[in-house]
């Protein structure tokens, strides 16, 4: 009893007017509001699906998605793709000796070069990535080891980088800039490309190393410290660079003061951790230069590898690829054939709905005749 | 909660002197002996849990005495402890969410009980402290103290009562907010306390604090100077107790003998006991199933990561090198760390929201039962009432209906048919109709037109007028009050049948209706009673006479014996004894050779429904008076066993009368009960009637109520037919059990289950009837076949359409109750009744309901649902029974479906990153999705629901067998939903890593990392889960459409927000525009789309391969049945047949 009375006075609380609960003890007018609300007879919607309704949109879906797909299955075609290994497993590849003989310590960089022929040219802007297999940037130590406010460019981050960086985090004393696992492995391969000519000249193919990040980490993700300070070196100063980087963080790219240290579009493409441990990343951009020749000709062509970035030792495999690009991305035939089946499926369902619709109508109309 | 635990062991220790003895204004009994105050508690009520500083621990204690929260607690801690991919808030925050809001909901409870205890404890009252009358706070009263309280005011303790301001020694009483019976009770001063009450010197011995509030058995001693101390026995009616309140008497005076959490009210304020739904136990079935999942999903991913990470260069490649700390620590311990780990990525398959949202369905959703307007009923003014909201979905599982017969099935507003007196009928036809209101009909010993003798017809009225516990009500209210509510029990009566002459305006206040309807056709005959009055009956005679009559003892009406009688003192010095009671309990008692004639009547008017009492009288010679009268007394003195020992004279004393006649008293069925009964068989329910009236009057009632029909065939298992074969009663009740059996269950078409059992004509029903006596010899017959008999006895029952069980005394219904709802299966019970006598089985059953009708409040506060008629359970079973466990079956399957296509992804991701633990989801994501982004519209869903419109439902009963033995949520649909949510997980994570064999998705050739993946593999789930959900919502209001797309719109906006600004204080900014980058890709959008109408496909094509032809077939069907339903006769409530018959039976003759 003691207890009903109080039910009812911490439900008035929480629903004033709700006259409900109460036990003998609260004697207002208990009449039930006949609102709808109350009564569960508000408005409603009250759709049922059946065949009938089902059927146009499967036919609609149908409609829609075959050509969408046959659309996107067209356009990946039509990406024109290359890609080559470079890794030098096999003693006859170019990179043999470079990846066996791959040592922390040399100062010198072991170069080798591969040749290849494209057999079609390569009519819009080409992206050149560079692909790695069985690399695990979704590894769990790996993804969270990065200090992503000293990347800001925040000063005690700077000093103090964040713990996740460990064992990558201070060297001899001093914090590592950047730090952390991610940044410490940075692809440091360094790929030029050389069109061979028919006649025997060799032209070096321009590679633009700017739009490979995204705009927004370039802009606002990654900053260097000191903010517009002009000379990375002081901004940098007291950091030791990552274990295995040849050189410090502002001489990424030295020659363009906006693509280096932290913000060096290389680097931030980088830190974008890839979500599946075979992937690729975009590495140069060569633009179209005019609209009659193509971007690159079909024809000869020489890729030139600094090869520094060690692959065998966790068996893994380097790539190179050329792509060209569609309103879709890069060459996936996966969504057209996906598009494709489904579409086709809906439609077929469709077609099997509408007969049994039709039968079972008939049926039942028949049915109801006699009842 | 410390103190009152002391109390109790305290008091443990002192009930080992099994009595108190109190002194009366504490002044000692006799004068040589010094007081040793005996220790009592003080009168404080302390009702509340918590004090200021032990709320925290001991609410955080509690809340983690359940095992879900320990759970999530333990993951919380593990998260903490060893690191684990996400961080300890996605599990700290929802847990610290559920948390807060259930303490700061029980807070705010204990806040309330802290603030109703200081109303009461700090409440003024007056104590009489040697003369002088002291105001004190209430809690400041001491066992012994002498209060006094003042008309209208509630009693602050339990006390006896000294001293009133009445002439007649008595005061009225209402119990209203005790027991919700608001008739005056009348309660007695103890005799020769004299009017001096500082004088008095007094010891009271009583029992030890007993909750029952209907017993007290106490003593007092008087003291008086240079005399021997008196001894008086005190009983119930001397016990004033604390909560009820002084009606009609301007002032009292007693002594405080419980105090505080001693009160007889304290006592009974208990815990409801907790009952567990069924739907509760599949969701702890289905919560095994996915712990079991979880510890495989961790151990497998467990075994693969090391197995993985045996292939050389794989485990610590140059690039992604251990910690020191993690190097050094020990291998086994990192195996279990990384078993721990993946348990914790994985916890969220178990959500914590799920416990919330049931919990917030189950509030909120009960109040639909108290706002429906249906259940209103304008007589008493209220509507539903729902004690506990843990139990709605069991409504739509009930297969075992109980109900009581008085009060439930019949309205328990009784109205004076007719009398016999001396084999004579006599029936009241009209009032007009003759002078003298007497109509002599037929004997149907045939002895036309003949009346009794007129002495035998007054001795009989004044029996009827004389043989109750009837009081007047005070003339005065009456006109104050107005006619409303002049008399208590027959006030409610709106029909105004009742003649407006100023003699029947009397109100009378009886604890039963039957005794107001006997003294008001006593009137009705020309005998009115005028009152009691200081031991004095008054009565008017026909001759406009009053006759006096002193009352001499009353002994009291109990079930078991079944009757009362009181003793008067005639003018003339004759001193009578008249008895009233039961047929079977009269019989025996009165001489053989008037018994026949009035057995024909008595059976007759019960095969009528009618209930029926016989009224005996015997002339006491003064000798024997004063035997009985010192046998009374001294039973009521008695301290022990009083109870046994009043019987004892009670039985004694009723013996060798004779019988003067009988009367009929019509108790009529409730409004709709045919339909109603015929509607809960319609739905496959069955219905037991337990009633511890006569055969022949529930068995009427029970064809009256169209459980039973004229087709049915009725299987007795009664004394009578085990006395009909002159054997031995064993041997009969062995062979009529086979009988019966053979008859029932072997010769019955087999059943497919319970569900598809037709009730339709073309089987034979059968009805099963057995009284209280047979029940108790099959239940405790000898050892070896008790359980056989059982057994037998309970598959009979099953097999028919209805059972009787009459003759059945309280504990016997709940032994029915609870041997059905053990039986095979465990089928779900409901009890339904009005009275006293029903809260055993109310509190017996799954299901309690409680009907507010005529005999107090008790089944209604014992109950979980309370109802105002029995024709509102029809729609609180058959649509929001229905509807509550259609929505939170869907509920609960829904949430383990979202959460395993949730987890899964992230399980099928530990294979492409080296079983590392890397979350798929970023952690604002995993936190949010149960608490907001998909919580709300399932929630919406399991409050609005109605896959089926409410009129369908009422109209249609065997829709109700679709859900029966908790269909919706057997291994069947859970094996259903967990398919699809496998499906839905595979789906998206294969769809999307498939689209990221190139992860150059945009059209500037730039790629998209592991956020990105998650990104929109998080993205096709919200939608796809948001979907199902809409695409099994039948009945859209506008708050479903609001939810639904306001969830989808709000996880639109918060990705933009969550990914638009770099957060200030967070380590990391992995989200930092990924989700606008995810849009800006055209493959994107398309593979989201794609997903998206692909998860939803099965689902789609299931609705529409398997449901339009039921489901069209169903709504079809029900038009037309529903219009079947109209055209059909609507029964009337009254027991058409019987009527007929008996009226053709008075014409012919």
């Amino acid at each position: 009893m003691m207890a009903s009375s109080y039910n009812a006075k911490e439900e008035d609380g929480h629903h004033s007017g709700a006259a409900s609960h109460g036990g003998p003890a609260v004697a207002k007018s208990k009449k039930p509001d006949n609102t709808a609300f109350k009564q569960q007879r508000l408005l409603a919607w009250q759709p049922i699906l059946t065949a009938g309704t089902v059927l146009p949109a499967f036919f609609v879906i149908g409609i829609f998605f075959l050509p969408i797909g046959i659309g996107l299955f067209v356009t990946s075609n039509n990406i024109k793709e290359f890609e080559i290994d470079y890794t030098g497993v096999d003693l006859d590849s170019p990179c043999y000796s470079c990846a066996k003989n791959f040592s922390w310590n040399s100062t010198t960089p072991c170069v080798c070069t591969v040749d290849f022929t494209l057999e079609q040219p390569f009519e819009s802007n080409v992206y050149m990535y560079y692909g790695l297999s069985n690399f695990y940037q979704n590894h769990r130590r790996y993804v969270k080891s990065r200090d992503d406010s000293q990347l800001y460019g925040d000063l005690s981050s700077l000093k103090e980088p964040s713990k996740e960086c460990e064992p990558y985090r201070k060297r001899d004393g001093l914090p590592i800039a950047p730090c952390g696992a991610i940044a410490n492995s940075l692809f440091n391969d360094t790929l030029d490309l050389y069109h061979i000519e028919s006649n025997g000249t060799v032209n070096v193919i321009p590679l633009v190393n700017r739009g490979i990040a995204w705009w927004t980490d370039k802009h606002v993700k990654f900053r260097n410290p000191g903010g517009n300070n002009n000379n990375l070196t002081v901004a940098f100063q007291d950091t030791a660079k990552p274990v295995n980087w040849r050189k410090p963080v502002y001489e990424l790219d030295p020659t363009d003061l906006e693509n280096n240290g932290f913000v060096n579009e290389d680097f931030i493409v980088w830190m974008r951790t890839a979500a599946l441990p075979t992937f690729r990343k975009l590495y140069r951009i060569i633009h179209k230069k005019s609209s009659t020749t193509p971007t690159l000709p079909s024809g000869r062509y020489v890729l030139n590898i600094t090869y520094n970035y060690p692959v065998l030792s966790f068996d893994g495999r380097k790539r190179m690829i050329l792509s060209t690009i569609s309103w879709m991305g890069g060459k996936n035939p996966f969504l057209g054939i996906a598009y494709i089946t489904v579409g086709s499926i809906c439609f077929l369902l469709g077609v099997v709905l509408l007969i049994i619709h039709h039968k079972y109508d008939n049926r039942n109309n028949s049915a109801d005749i006699p009842s | 909660m410390l103190r009152r635990r002391l109390n109790r062991l305290l008091g443990r220790d002192e009930r080992i002197a099994d009595r108190r003895t109190i002194y009366v204004g504490h002044r000692s009994g006799s004068t040589n002996d010094a007081i040793i105050p005996p220790k009592f508690c003080d009168n404080r009520i302390v009702s509340s849990k918590y004090t200021v500083w032990n709320f925290l621990p001991k609410n955080l204690f509690e809340q983690f005495r359940r095992i879900a929260n320990f759970y999530f607690l333990i993951i919380f801690l593990v998260q903490v402890i060893v690191d684990t991919p996400t961080s300890p808030v996605t599990s700290g925050l929802p847990l610290f969410f559920v948390i807060t809001v259930t303490a700061i909901k029980q807070g705010y409870e204990d806040w309330l009980r802290h603030k109703a205890d200081n109303e009461v404890n700090k409440y003024p009252v007056t104590v009489i402290e040697d003369g002088r009358r002291i105001r004190k706070e209430s809690e400041k009263i001491k066992v012994g103290d002498v209060v006094q309280v003042e008309e209208e005011e509630t009693f602050p303790c339990d006390l006896i009562l000294l001293q009133t301001s009445r002439d007649d020694d008595t005061c009225f009483v209402t119990t209203a907010s005790l027991d919700g019976e608001s008739n005056h009770k009348t309660h007695y001063t103890v005799p020769d306390t004299g009017r001096d009450l500082e004088s008095l010197n007094a010891t009271i011995e009583c029992e030890q604090p007993q909750p029952d509030l209907y017993k007290f058995v106490g003593r007092m001693h008087i003291y008086t100077s240079n005399q021997d101390p008196a001894m008086r026995s005190l009983g119930p009616e001397n016990l004033l107790l604390k909560g009820a309140t002084l009606k009609n008497t301007q002032r009292i005076s007693g002594v405080a003998v419980y105090t505080g959490m001693e009160t007889k009210m304290a006592l009974n304020y208990q815990g409801k006991s907790q009952k567990r739904s069924a739907v509760e136990k599949s969701i702890n079935a289905f919560l095994l199933v996915y712990l079991c999942i979880l510890v495989s999903k961790a151990l497998v991913c467990t075994t693969l990561k090391y197995a993985w990470q045996g292939t050389p260069g794989q485990d610590e490649p140059w690039y992604n090198e251990k910690t020191q700390t993690v190097k050094e620590t020990n291998f086994y311990l990192k195996m279990f760390t990384d078993f721990l780990s993946f348990m914790v990525l994985f916890n969220f398959i178990i959500p914590v929201s799920m416990y919330v949202t049931v919990e917030m369905q189950k509030f909120l959703g009960s109040f639909f039962i108290t706002w429906d307007k249906d259940f209103f009923d304008p007589e008493i003014k209220e509507g539903a009432l729902v004690n506990t909201s843990d139990l709605n979905e069991e409504l739509g599982q009930v297969e075992y209906v109980f109900t009581d017969k008085t009060g439930t099935l019949t309205q328990n507003n009784m109205e004076f048919i007719e009398c016999c007196i001396d084999g004579f009928q006599y029936k009241y036809r009209d009032a007009s109709s003759e002078l003298d209101g007497f109509c002599v009909t037929d004997g149907p010993v045939s002895k036309l037109q003949q009346k009794a003798g007129r002495e035998r017809e007054e001795l009989f009225l004044r029996a009827l007028c004389l043989c109750h516990t009837v009081q007047v009500k005070e003339p005065i209210e009456c006109h104050d009050q107005g006619d409303g509510l002049m008399d208590q029990v027959d006030g409610l009566e709106a029909d105004g049948q009742e003649t407006s002459s100023l003699q029947e305006q009397r109100g009378f206040i009886a604890s039963s209706p039957d005794e107001v309807a006997l003294v008001k056709g006593a009137m009705r005959y020309g005998f009115t009673f005028l009152g009691l009055e200081s031991k004095t009956m008054k009565i008017l005679n026909r001759n406009n006479a009053v006759e006096m009559y002193e009352l001499l003892h009353v002994l009291n009406f109990d079930p078991v014996r079944r009757r009362m009688s009181v003793i008067v003192r005639s003018k003339s010095g004759d001193i009578l004894l008249f008895c009233k009671g039961a047929d079977s309990s009269m019989f025996p008692r009165v001489r053989q050779e008037e018994v026949e004639r009035i057995r024909m009547h008595v059976e007759r008017n019960a095969t009528e429904g009618y209930r029926t009492l016989c009224v005996a009288y015997k002339y006491l010679s003064a000798e024997e008076y004063n035997q009985a009268d010192k046998g009374l007394r001294e039973a009521r003195l008695a301290l022990q066993d009083r109870d046994e020992k009043l019987m004892a004279v009670y039985n004694q004393v009723e013996t060798g009368m004779s019988l003067i006649g009988a009367t009929a008293v019509e108790d009529r069925l409730q409004e709709e009960a045919a339909e109603t009964m015929m509607a809960l068989q319609g739905a496959g329910i069955n219905v037991w009637v337990l009633t511890g009236d006569k055969m022949e009057t529930a068995k009427s009632t029970c064809y009256a109520c169209r459980l039973f029909q004229r087709n049915t065939e009725l299987l007795e298992l009664t004394v009578r037919t085990l006395e009909d074969g002159g054997r031995r009663r064993e041997k009969r009740l062995h062979d009529l059990l086979n009988e019966y059996y053979k008859k029932a269950v072997l010769d019955a078409p087999p059943v497919k289950g319970g569900v598809t059992r037709s009730w339709s004509s073309t089987n034979q029903d059968y009805g099963f009837i057995i009284d209280g006596a047979t029940l108790s010899m099959v239940l405790n017959s000898s050892e070896s076949n008790s359980s056989r008999y059982k057994n037998l006895f309970l598959q009979i029952c099953q097999n028919c359409t209805a059972v009787l069980c009459c003759r059945m005394a309280p504990l016997q219904k709940a032994q029915i109750v609870k041997m059905v709802k053990n039986s095979k299966g465990s089928p779900i019970t409901l009890s339904i009744g009005d009275g006293a006598n029903d809260v055993s089985m109310i509190l017996e059953a799954h299901v309690g309901i409680g009907i507010k009708g005529k005999e107090g409040r008790q089944a209604v506060r014992n109950s979980d649902y309370a109802i105002t008629k029995l024709k509102h359970l029809k729609k609180l079973l058959l649509v929001h029974g229905h509807l509550y466990y259609v929505r939170i079956a869907h509920l609960v399957q829904y949430f383990f479906y979202k959460n395993l296509c949730f987890i899964l992804p992230q399980f099928l991701y530990q294979f492409f990153c080296g079983y590392s633990q890397q979350p798929l989801f970023d952690a604002a994501y995993l936190t949010m999705y149960n608490i907001c982004f998909t919580s709300m519209p399932i929630l919406a869903y399991s409050l609005f629901e109605q896959h089926i419109s409410i009129e369908v439902l009422l109209d249609n009963a065997t829709l109700y067998r679709e859900i029966a033995k908790n269909a919706m949520l057997r291994w069947g649909p859970f094996l259903q939903w967990t398919l699809l949510s496998l499906y839905h997980g595979l789906l998206f994570f294969f769809g999307v890593r498939f689209l990221f064999s190139n992860p150059a998705l945009q059209d500037n050739g730039q790629v998209f990392g592991n956020w990105s993946f998650g990104t929109i593999i998080f993205t096709v789930l919200i939608f796809t889960v948001t979907l199902t959900l809409a695409l099994d919502t039948r009945h859209w209001t506008w708050i479903n459409h609001f939810v639904i797309w306001g969830s989808l719109a709000f996880y639109v906006f918060f990705s933009f927000f969550w990914g638009g600004i770099i957060w200030p204080f967070l380590k990391h900014q992995r989200l930092y525009f990924v989700f606008a980058n995810m849009l800006s890709s055209v493959s994107t959008w398309l593979v989201i789309i794609l997903l998206i109408l692909l998860s939803l496909m099965p689902e789609i094509l299931l609705t529409v391969f398997c449901k339009p032809r039921g489901s069209n077939a169903r709504q079809r069907k029900l038009v037309q049945s529903s219009v079947g339903d109209l055209q059909s006769p609507r029964s009337s409530a009254r027991p058409l047949l019987m009527r007929t018959f008996s009226d053709e039976s008075n014409t012919v003759i």
